[in-house]
C-alpha cells in the first residue's frame, strides 16, 4: 500500500498515486504520497487540521497544481476518466443562500452528460430526482436550497455525486456537522456503493467511528504515516504518529463528540 | 432638438452660463412629447438607455453572485485609457478621431487589459482581490485622465470625450442604438446559451473544474459580458456611474425572489425601468444630467424592492417576525391558563395579575394577546373578570400542551437536559416544530411509554411561583 516506485501501477485500480508533492508558495502541503487503492473499497482518510487532506483530493482532481507526482484513475489521467469520477464538496465551500433549488444542484451532476450549451431536459431531471430519493430527502427536491438544513445540504451534495453513477467517488467531510440521521443515510450509501464494486476515498473525522465505517484508512499529515487494511492500520501508535503524538488524539475526540451533540 | 441636446451635456454644465441651469416644471407639451415618444431624438435615447439597462440587469445577476460586483467597476474605470488612446491614433489611422467605434474599440480593450491585469496581480501575488481591483482601478482611472489632458492639448478639443466619463446619452444617434440593441441581443444570447454553465460557475467552482470546466474561460466570457454592457453604457451613464447598472437592478432583484431566472428577468425589467424612466426624466427637466438620473431611478427601485420585496423585504420580513411573536404569546397564554386550571380545576378562574407574573411578558403585549384570544372564542371572562377557557380553548390547549410535553419528554430521555431547565429550552424549540416532527416525537416517545392523551409534565408544574 505504501509508495513503492519500482512497481508500475496496476491497470485496474481505481486510485494510484506516486511521489506526489503538492506545495503552495514553494512550502510542500503534502510530500511525496504514495496510495494504490483497490476496486470495491470504503477508504478513509483521517488527519489533523491543516494536514493536507483536501488538497490531497483536490490534487487527483487537477484541482491544484502538483509540484511533481503521477497520478492515474483506472490507469488513466484524470482527464480521461473523469466521468468516472464522482465528487463531494466540502459543504462549507458554497454559498447556500444561492437562488437555486435542491433539484438544480443535483442536476449539475449531469452537466457533463447534457454537455455545452444543451437544455437540462426531463429524464434529467427524474434522474436527479431519483438520486434524492435514495438519499431520503425527495421530498425536498422543488425547495430552494436556501432552506435546507445542514444534513439536508449534505444529502444534496451526496446525491449530485450519485446521479453521475461513477466508479470512484471522492468526499470532502461528508460527516462533518450532520444529524445522526444524516450520518446513517450517508453510511447506508456508502455500503451500497461498496456492494456495487465502487470505490470512495473520504475524509473523515470522528476517529470513533473509523474501524465502524472504513475497510482501510489513510493517515495523512503533509505526508502518508501509514496505510492499509483499518485493523492493522488504524492503532494508537499510528494515530499517535499522525496526530503528534501528543494529547491532540483527546481534543479530537471530545470536539467530534462535542460536534455531534450539537447537531441533536 | 441639437439645443436639447446641448443642454443635457454635462459640458455645458461646465461652459454655460448660470442662467441655463435653473430647473422648471416642464409644461404639458413637454410631457406629451416624451412620454408617447413622439420625439424621435428623445426616442432613441430612451429606448437605448432602456435596452442598456436591460442587459446589465442580466449581466449583473451572474457577477453579482459571483461575487465579481465590482470587477465592473474597475473594468468600467479601465476603459478610459482606450478611449484617450483611440482618440488620438485614429487619425494616424486614416480615420475620424471621434468615430464611435474607434473609440469604443479602444475603450474594449483597454477594459481588458484592465481585467487582465487584475487576475495577474491577484495570481502572482498575495494580494487580495479586492487590493488588486482597487490598485488596477486607479491606476487605470489616473492613466486615463492624463491622457485625455494631453489629447486635449494636442488637438484642443475632446470635448466629446469627456462625456464617456460621465455620460451624455443626448449624443446617442440611430446607429448608436442599433448597435447597443445588436449588443443587447448578443448578451441575451450568449447568456441563455450559456445560462447552466454559469449557473454552475458561480455556485460551486471546484465542483466545475472537477467535472472539466474550463473555469477561467468561463470566467472570461463572463468578464467579455460585462466588457460589451460597459462599452455601450459608456455613452449613456459613462464610465463612473456605469457600475450602478451592474449591480442595482441585481441587488433589488435578489429582494423579490429565490429563482436565477426570475432574478435574472426582475433584474433585467428594473434596470430597464431604470434607463426608459431616468432617460424620460432627463428629457423632461432639463439640465439634468440623465447618467445621474438613470442610477437615481435604479436606487429608487432598489429602495422599493427592499422594502416591500415579498421574498425578503424589510415589510414581510418584520411581519413574518410579528406573526411568530403573536404565535409564541398564543401558546404561552393557552399554556398557562391549562396548566394552572389543571391543577385549580376548570371552574376555577385565573386573575390576569397571576398570568402575568407566570413570564416576563408585557401587560400590554398579553392583554393584546387575551382580546384575539376572547375574540377566536378561546378564552372568556367571568363576572370577576378572571380568566378561562372556554371548551374550544381546551381542545387548542390540550393540543400546545401535548407538543410541548412532549418536547420536554425528547429533551430529557435524548439530550439529556437537565428536568430543571427543560421547560425553557423547550420553549425556545417549540415553536419552529412542524407537525411531521411531532408526529416523530409522538412515535419515538409515546409508543414505547404507553402514554395515552396529553403527557404528563415531566418536571413539576411550578404552581407555587404562579400564586
Amino acid at each position: 500500500m505504501s509508495g513503492s516506485i519500482t512497481q508500475p501501477p496496476d491497470n485496474s485500480l481505481p486510485l494510484s498515486v506516486r511521489d506526489l508533492t503538492v506545495a503552495w508558495y514553494r512550502k510542500p502541503v503534502i510530500w511525496d504520497v504514495g496510495l494504490d487503492v483497490s476496486p470495491g473499497q470504503l477508504v478513509g482518510v483521517i488527519g489533523p487540521n491543516g494536514a493536507g487532506k483536501s488538497t490531497f483530493l483536490k490534487a487527483i482532481m487537477d484541482l491544484v497544481p502538483r509540484a511533481s507526482g503521477r497520478i492515474e484513475i483506472f490507469g488513466q489521467s484524470y482527464k480521461r476518466s473523469r466521468h468516472r469520477v464522482g465528487y463531494v464538496p466540502q459543504r462549507e465551500s458554497v454559498d447556500w443562500d444561492f437562488p437555486v433549488s435542491v433539484l438544480d444542484v443535483v442536476t449539475m451532476g449531469l452537466y457533463g452528460k447534457i454537455g455545452w450549451c444543451m437544455p437540462v431536459r426531463r429524464h434529467h431531471r427524474e434522474a436527479a430526482l431519483r438520486a434524492l430519493e435514495r438519499v431520503g430527502i425527495g421530498e425536498f427536491a422543488n425547495r430552494q436550497i436556501s432552506q435546507l438544513s445542514g444534513g439536508q445540504q449534505q444529502r444534496t451534495f451526496l446525491a449530485r455525486a450519485l446521479v453521475q453513477d461513477a466508479d470512484l467517488y471522492l468526499m470532502d467531510e461528508p460527516f462533518a456537522a450532520v444529524d445522526a440521521a444524516t450520518e446513517k443515510a450517508i453510511v447506508q450509501i456508502l455500503r451500497e456503493m461498496k456492494q456495487a464494486g465502487k470505490t470512495a476515498i473520504v475524509i473523515h473525522h470522528d476517529l470513533h467511528t473509523v474501524p465502524e465505517y472504513f475497510d482501510s484508512v489513510v493517515l495523512l499529515n503533509m505526508r502518508v504515516v501509514a496505510s492499509g487494511p483499518t485493523d492493522v492500520v488504524f492503532t494508537r501508535d499510528n494515530l499517535e504518529k499522525t496526530y503528534g503524538g501528543r494529547l491532540t488524539l483527546l481534543d479530537e475526540a471530545t470536539e467530534a463528540m462535542r460536534r455531534r451533540e450539537r447537531t441533536l | 432638438m441639437r439645443t436639447l441636446a446641448a443642454l443635457h451635456s454635462i459640458l455645458a454644465f461646465a461652459s454655460s452660463s448660470l442662467t441655463d441651469l435653473s430647473i422648471r416644471w416642464p409644461t404639458w407639451p413637454e410631457w406629451k412629447r416624451v412620454l408617447f415618444l413622439q420625439d424621435y431624438n428623445t426616442r432613441v435615447v430612451m429606448l437605448g438607455t432602456m435596452l442598456l439597462g436591460l442587459a446589465a440587469g442580466m449581466v449583473g445577476s451572474f457577477t453579482l453572485l459571483r461575487r465579481r460586483a465590482l470587477m465592473g467597476d474597475a473594468l468600467s474605470h479601465a476603459t478610459l485609457p482606450g478611449v484617450g488612446l483611440a482618440f488620438l491614433i485614429a487619425p494616424s489611422l486614416g480615420l475620424a478621431e471621434k468615430s464611435l467605434p474607434v473609440l469604443l474599440t479602444g475603450a474594449a480593450l483597454s477594459g481588458i487589459a484592465g481585467v487582465v491585469a487584475i487576475l495577474y496581480v491577484r495570481n502572482l501575488t498575495r494580494l487580495k482581490e479586492d487590493a488588486a481591483l482597487g490598485i488596477v482601478l486607479s491606476v487605470f482611472f489616473g492613466a486615463g485622465i492624463a491622457i485625455l489632458s494631453i489629447a486635449q492639448q494636442s488637438v484642443g478639443h475632446s470635448a466629446g470625450l469627456e462625456s464617456f466619463i460621465y455620460g451624455k446619452p443626448a449624443s446617442m444617434i440611430e446607429s448608436d442604438r442599433l448597435l447597443i440593441g445588436c449588443s443587447g441581443v448578443l448578451t441575451l444570447l450568449i447568456m441563455g446559451v450559456l445560462f447552466k454553465e454559469l449557473t454552475l460557475l458561480c455556485f460551486d467552482e471546484g465542483f466545475a473544474a472537477s467535472r472539466g470546466y474550463p473555469v477561467l474561460l468561463l470566467d472570461l466570457v463572463l468578464m467579455g459580458l460585462v466588457v460589451i454592457v460597459t462599452i455601450i453604457g459608456l455613452q449613456a451613464v459613462g464610465l463612473v456611474l456605469m457600475i450602478a447598472l451592474l449591480v442595482i437592478p441585481a441587488a433589488a432583484s435578489r429582494f423579490w425572489t429565490q429563482n436565477l431566472k426570475q432574478m435574472i428577468l426582475i433584474s433585467a425589467a428594473i434596470g430597464g425601468a431604470g434607463g426608459f424612466v431616468g432617460a424620460a426624466m432627463s428629457a423632461l427637466f432639463r439640465n439634468l444630467p440623465a447618467g445621474a438620473m438613470i442610477v437615481l431611478v435604479c436606487s429608487a427601485l432598489f429602495f422599493i424592492s427592499m422594502m416591500f420585496g415579498t421574498e425578503r423585504g424589510l415589510v414581510v420580513r418584520s411581519l413574518r417576525r410579528r406573526d411568530l411573536n403573536r404565535s409564541v404569546d398564543h401558546q404561552h397564554l393557552l399554556r398557562g391558563l391549562f396548566e394552572l386550571q389543571e391543577i385549580r380545576g376548570p371552574k376555577a378562574g385565573i386573575p390576569f395579575s397571576e398570568l402575568q407574573t407566570l413570564r416576563s411578558w408585557s401587560s400590554y403585549r398579553l392583554l393584546k394577546e387575551i382580546e384575539r384570544c376572547r375574540r377566536r372564542g378561546l378564552v372568556f371572562r367571568d363576572s370577576d373578570q378572571n380568566l378561562s377557557l372556554t371548551s374550544s380553548g381546551v381542545v387548542e390547549a390540550s393540543r400546545l400542551v401535548h407538543e410541548h410535553r412532549l418536547w420536554e419528554l425528547y429533551l430529557i430521555t435524548h439530550a439529556d437536559v437537565a428536568p430543571g431547565r427543560v421547560d425553557q429550552s423547550a420553549d425556545a424549540i417549540e415553536h419552529v416544530l412542524e407537525p411531521e416532527l411531532i408526529a416523530q416525537l409522538e412515535e419515538l416517545l409515546l409508543q414505547r411509554r404507553r402514554v395515552q392523551g396529553i403527557a404528563p409534565s415531566p418536571h413539576p408544574v411550578d404552581a407555587e411561583q404562579a400564586s
